[in-house]
């Protein structure tokens, strides 16, 4: 580990980035556009107070995990993957990097979306809006850490784009947005227990709703942490110096 | 020219002898390398000694394992048996990467920034001094486009980036796949030229082609077809045995005959089938 090379690295991302003015504006806007249309479509019922707070698990963490697993990707695809590891590139610099490159993007990305829900949808949040966007922050930087361990593992864009299902799906069908997750089967309860996305989908409820202590909304921040710090080491423990 | 190629012919002698004894002289030792790429031998049981401060040039048809060897050499490759030392280190070596430059055929450099940022992001992965941007714009000439974005910039601008992010931090040793494919004459006329003053300046070059032309620019010769060594000479001893005064028809001589080796042991047996 090197932080030299770790923050090189990130900065060179963000570099890359703002060459691409129009990628910029899509990862900032389109979280809160796709949280505006569901907004519209329960504009008759009061169900957004409901499903709001999930969207704002939901979209973010959907768009960090595609942008950070392509974004690496292309990295491997044009050689300069090759390139660093023959270089005295660390593993974790390279990854560590990108999960702050991207990570910074998630800080503006949530800031945009959370705001744009909450004064322009209407989204009401009986608590804090501060540990609201704390959630959602980490919520999205969970999508680029779970993106960036599926584009270690993956071989090529068809083999992310089926991770993208793969890891994002199961923990959306079974986050709570269809039915609460305590009238699933048990067995699928027991599972969904476990899954990251769950937890900050119950964080952003419960704070929304001012339904838990702010000790029990940081509990469970601190286990996507430990998801984000997770999938980081074991995506760099992943990514091979040495390929076939 | 032609004496001081006989004088590395000479010294070729003992170069080859050098895979099996002393490191000192060469940059690098390959010994029994064996590389299995989807499921068929890539490299089998190849050895070979890569003399130092000299150019050498690696030559072959497309699919002889070219690449393949120079992966393995620079440590990126998956190995399944044998030995490749560099500089004394096995291959892949921690204290390596600092001083060997990679240039892999593709351009491997970011597209959406411009050369300066991509050779300034690179020299800090490597810890390079931050005059050696300014030092490797100016040799590979890419000064006038230093500002541009490397995405809108011409194929054999875009390799010469590449090519100049593998000169920073001055490296020992240089392996460039390829360098100068799809460039037009006068281009690569000037990187031959650039390729052999960093070999004056005591830098070990091994450059893959399949343009027999280049080879006549270098110090020493490997040939290989079908993950073997067909030939390891200097450009005159290898138109001596075959008998010609062109490289691209001693390579294809040398496949008439079959035999897959012309190190000096074998060379004379392989004069007497004829």
């Amino acid at each position: 580990m090197n932080l030299t090379r770790t923050f090189a690295t990130a900065g060179r991302v963000l570099g890359q980035i703002r060459h691409d003015p129009r990628t910029v504006a899509l990862l900032l806007v389109v979280p809160s556009l796709l949280i505006g249309l569901v907004a519209w479509i329960f504009v008759d019922t009061d169900l957004f107070t409901d499903i709001g707070p999930a969207m704002i698990a939901l979209f973010p963490f959907i768009v960090m995990f595609l942008v950070t697993s392509i974004s690496t990707l292309r990295e491997r695809r044009s050689g300069t993957l090759e390139r660093l590891l023959s270089m005295p590139m660390g593993k974790g610099d390279f990854i560590l990097g990108y999960a702050l490159a991207f990570g910074l993007l998630a800080v503006f990305q949530t800031a945009i979306a959370v705001s744009f829900a909450v004064w322009v949808c209407g989204l009401e949040i009986e608590g804090s809006i501060w540990l609201l966007f704390a959630v959602a922050v980490a919520d999205a930087l969970l999508g680029t850490a779970l993106g960036l361990l599926a584009s270690a593992f993956a071989r090529s864009e068809f083999q992310v784009v089926q991770f993208m299902p793969l890891i994002v799906f199961p923990q959306i069908l079974l986050g709570g947005i269809f039915i609460p997750r305590d009238q699933l089967p048990p067995a699928l309860e027991a599972i969904s227990e476990w899954l990251p996305l769950s937890f900050a989908i119950d964080a952003l409820q419960a704070v929304a709703a001012d339904s838990e202590s702010a000790e029990w909304i940081t509990a469970k921040i601190l286990v996507i942490v430990a998801w984000i710090v997770g999938s980081i080491v074991l995506g760099s423990i992943t990514l091979r110096r040495r390929t076939p | 020219m032609i004496q001081h190629m006989m004088n590395n012919s000479d010294a070729a002698g003992s170069a080859s002898g050098a895979s099996s004894g002393s490191a000192s002289s060469a940059a690098v030792i390959v010994q029994d390398l064996t590389v299995v790429r989807g499921g068929v031998p890539a490299l089998d049981r190849l050895s070979l000694a890569v003399p130092r401060g000299h150019l050498i040039g690696l030559l072959g048809p497309s699919g002889s394992g070219k690449t393949t060897l120079m992966r393995a050499i620079v440590g990126v490759q998956v190995v399944k048996s044998g030995t490749i030392e560099v500089l004394g280190l096995p291959a892949g070596s921690r204290a390596l990467r600092t001083r060997m430059g990679y240039v892999t055929q593709q351009a491997s450099v970011y597209d959406d920034l411009s050369v300066r940022q991509n050779l300034a992001y690179f020299r800090r992965i490597i810890g390079a001094p931050a005059s050696d941007i300014d030092r490797v714009i100016e040799r590979t000439d890419l000064g006038s486009v230093a500002g541009r974005l490397v995405g809108s910039l011409s194929g054999g601008q875009r390799s010469r980036v590449s090519l100049a992010a593998a000169l920073l931090g001055d490296p020992e040793v240089l392996v460039l796949d390829e360098p100068t494919v799809g460039l037009d004459p006068v281009l690569r006329v000037e990187l031959w030229a650039l390729f052999r003053s960093l070999a004056d300046d005591g830098a070990t070059l091994l450059i893959s082609s399949h343009v027999m032309d280049e080879a006549k620019r270098c110090d020493r010769l490997l040939l290989l077809r079908d993950g073997a060594l067909l030939a390891d000479d200097t450009v005159q001893g290898l138109l001596q045995v075959t008998g010609t005064d062109d490289v691209e028809q001693a390579f294809l001589r040398l496949i008439e005959r079959g035999k897959p080796d012309l190190r000096p042991s074998t060379e004379t047996e392989s004069e007497a089938e004829r």
